[in-house]
């Protein structure tokens, strides 16, 4: 299955956010979308998971989602968006209850992804007790759950500290390693970008617009390996959008 | 630099606190404490005691005549018209009667305004319709509408439970309605990100998120039902704790009045307690 962006753009009154964006995220990939602060990024992701119309252009599915996906479009939020008044597992057969996935079979489903997500001792904890990072894990067990065609992530790890980031890096690596999931990673952390995307995809300054299209070969699980080429692409990155943050950063919105 | 490097620090740029003051001639001061008070600690037994020693004071100062008899009568004797009613066996004829006009007053008005309250949150259409005849109605006395009552439902049972419904409705709907206006938007975007039924989302993320706001309108309106009690008893009630009152004020039997005035106070704490434990129950992932 493949999920593709078909010229979308989009205004919140006469404001515009995005314009003119053509974008694909096959089977297995991971596209992360870079840009300053106030680019559209989050409106794009929204688009793409069907929480929101554009204005122009539409979000496509080309071919059909694996049969045992329960729900094909996954978001993970910044927030990681777990409702507090459910454990740790019961967030998860939250969204499975819903798809008629009971007893023994979500029970086989969520031991799965718990374990996968090395949550497998934290079943019964309450949200409240976790730490950010831990939530974040909760949201990717959760997310994992409906075996998604592609996983939506808005800035999964923006919310986190910096150590506790990188431990994540690691587990989402490792975890694509075994599933091979794939994903549109919104992030503004070129680091980040870096370190998961196959492809990255540039915005512009509002109204977001692609300014460029990276794909890095190197595998994931290698790039650890490769400090001196990642840190050449992160590099040329910023020098082309540094110009963008900076105005970005000056200019007065009214956008949510 | 790693954690061992701290330990092979030269000795000599550690300073104790001895040498600093050798060195600055005892001009060295602990930096002042400026941090304390503004913090509440728990003091389990200072109500109870504060409450024995007001009373012991008032029956010191009834004794010595200090307080007139007229002004206020003393609590034993107020304790007097207490264990009269207890050994009459009449308590249990006016707390039953008042019990039962309390609960189904309560749980009606409680049950409909949640309902009304979750229509407001989740129609647009009864949000526009309904909720500026909630916000008219609110602010009428219900006892103004007590004669209204009468005629309406009756000078029986049906008026006193009417006055107590609603005056619980209105800040019930309002509390609810408040409450799933509260609930994060993000939580439910998340519901409907996965696939989530209308009824799930509902049920599941709408109703839990809106609770604690919910039980906290229950205290308020459990309060007005009280106080509402007593209103509604004023007219045609044989028993009840507010008829009580109202007969013993009419009398200007004072022990009498007071006594069932602690009544009240009892019943409002006992309820205050009962949604606390409620609280407790319902809301323990809150902690």
């Amino acid at each position: 299955m493949e999920l593709i962006l078909d010229h979308v753009s989009h205004s919140y009154g006469d404001v515009e956010v995005l314009s003119d964006i053509s974008l694909s995220v096959g089977s297995g990939e991971i596209v992360c979308i870079v840009g300053p602060s106030g680019c559209g990024k989050s409106t794009l992701l929204r688009i793409l998971g069907g929480l929101e119309k554009p204005d122009a252009g539409a979000a496509l599915i080309a071919g059909d989602p694996p049969s045992d996906s329960l729900n094909p479009l996954t978001y993970v939020f910044q927030d990681f968006a777990l409702l507090p008044w459910r454990t740790v597992e019961g967030n998860i057969s939250l969204v499975l209850e819903d798809h008629s996935v009971r007893k023994d079979k979500a029970r086989a489903i969520i031991d799965d992804v718990l374990a996968r997500t090395k949550l497998s001792e934290f079943a019964n904890a309450w949200p409240r007790q976790l730490s950010g990072g831990m939530k974040q894990r909760v949201a990717i067990a959760r997310a994992l759950s409906v075996n998604p065609a592609v996983m939506l992530m808005d800035e999964p790890l923006s919310a986190l500290d910096s150590q506790t980031r990188e431990l994540l890096m690691d587990d989402l690596i490792e975890l694509w390693g075994q599933v091979g999931f794939s994903a549109c990673y919104i992030t503004h952390n070129l680091a980040e970008a870096v370190r998961l995307g196959h492809r990255i995809v540039m915005l512009s300054r509002r109204p977001g617009q692609i300014r460029e299209i990276v794909d890095i070969d190197i595998p994931l699980n290698e790039r650890i390996d490769f400090p001196a080429e990642t840190a050449a692409i992160q590099r040329r990155l910023w020098e082309a959008m540094r110009d963008e943050a900076r105005a970005a950063d000056r200019e007065l919105s009214d956008v949510a | 630099m790693s954690l061992d490097a701290t330990n092979e620090r030269p000795q000599a740029t550690r300073r104790n606190v001895s040498d600093l003051q050798q060195s600055t001639q005892g001009m060295v001061k602990p930096v002042p404490f400026c941090g304390g008070g503004f913090v509440h600690s728990r003091h389990r037994f200072i109500a109870p005691l504060l409450f024995v020693v007001l009373v012991i004071l008032w029956e010191i100062g009834s004794q010595t005549g200090f307080i007139s008899n007229i002004a206020l009568p003393a609590p034993s004797e107020a304790a007097g018209a207490m264990s009269d009613l207890f050994e009459t066996g009449m308590i249990w004829k006016h707390l039953s009667a008042s019990l039962y006009r309390l609960v189904v007053g309560w749980s009606l008005g409680s049950l409909i305004g949640v309902f009304v309250g979750l229509a407001i949150a989740l129609f647009s259409l009864v949000r526009a319709g309904v909720s500026p005849f909630i916000s008219a109605l609110f602010p009428i006395p219900k006892i103004a509408l007590l004669p209204l009552f009468i005629i309406w439902f009756g000078i029986g049972e049906g008026s006193k439970v009417a006055t107590i419904l609603f005056g619980v409705f209105f800040p019930t709907v309002i509390a609810t309605y408040g409450g799933v206006d509260n609930v994060d938007r993000n939580l439910i975007r998340m519901g409907q990100s996965f696939g989530l039924s209308w009824m799930s989302i509902v049920r599941k993320i709408i109703i839990p998120g809106a609770l604690p706001a919910i039980l906290s309108g229950f205290r308020i309106s459990a309060s007005i039902a009280i106080i509402l009690l007593v209103a509604a008893e004023m007219i045609g009630a044989e028993y009840g704790i507010g008829a009580y009152i109202l007969m013993a004020g009419a009398l200007f039997a004072t022990d009498q009045l007071i006594a069932g005035v602690a009544m009240l106070s009892v019943l409002g704490l006992t309820v205050g307690w009962l949604i606390s434990r409620a609280e407790r129950m319902l809301l323990s992932w809150r902690a």
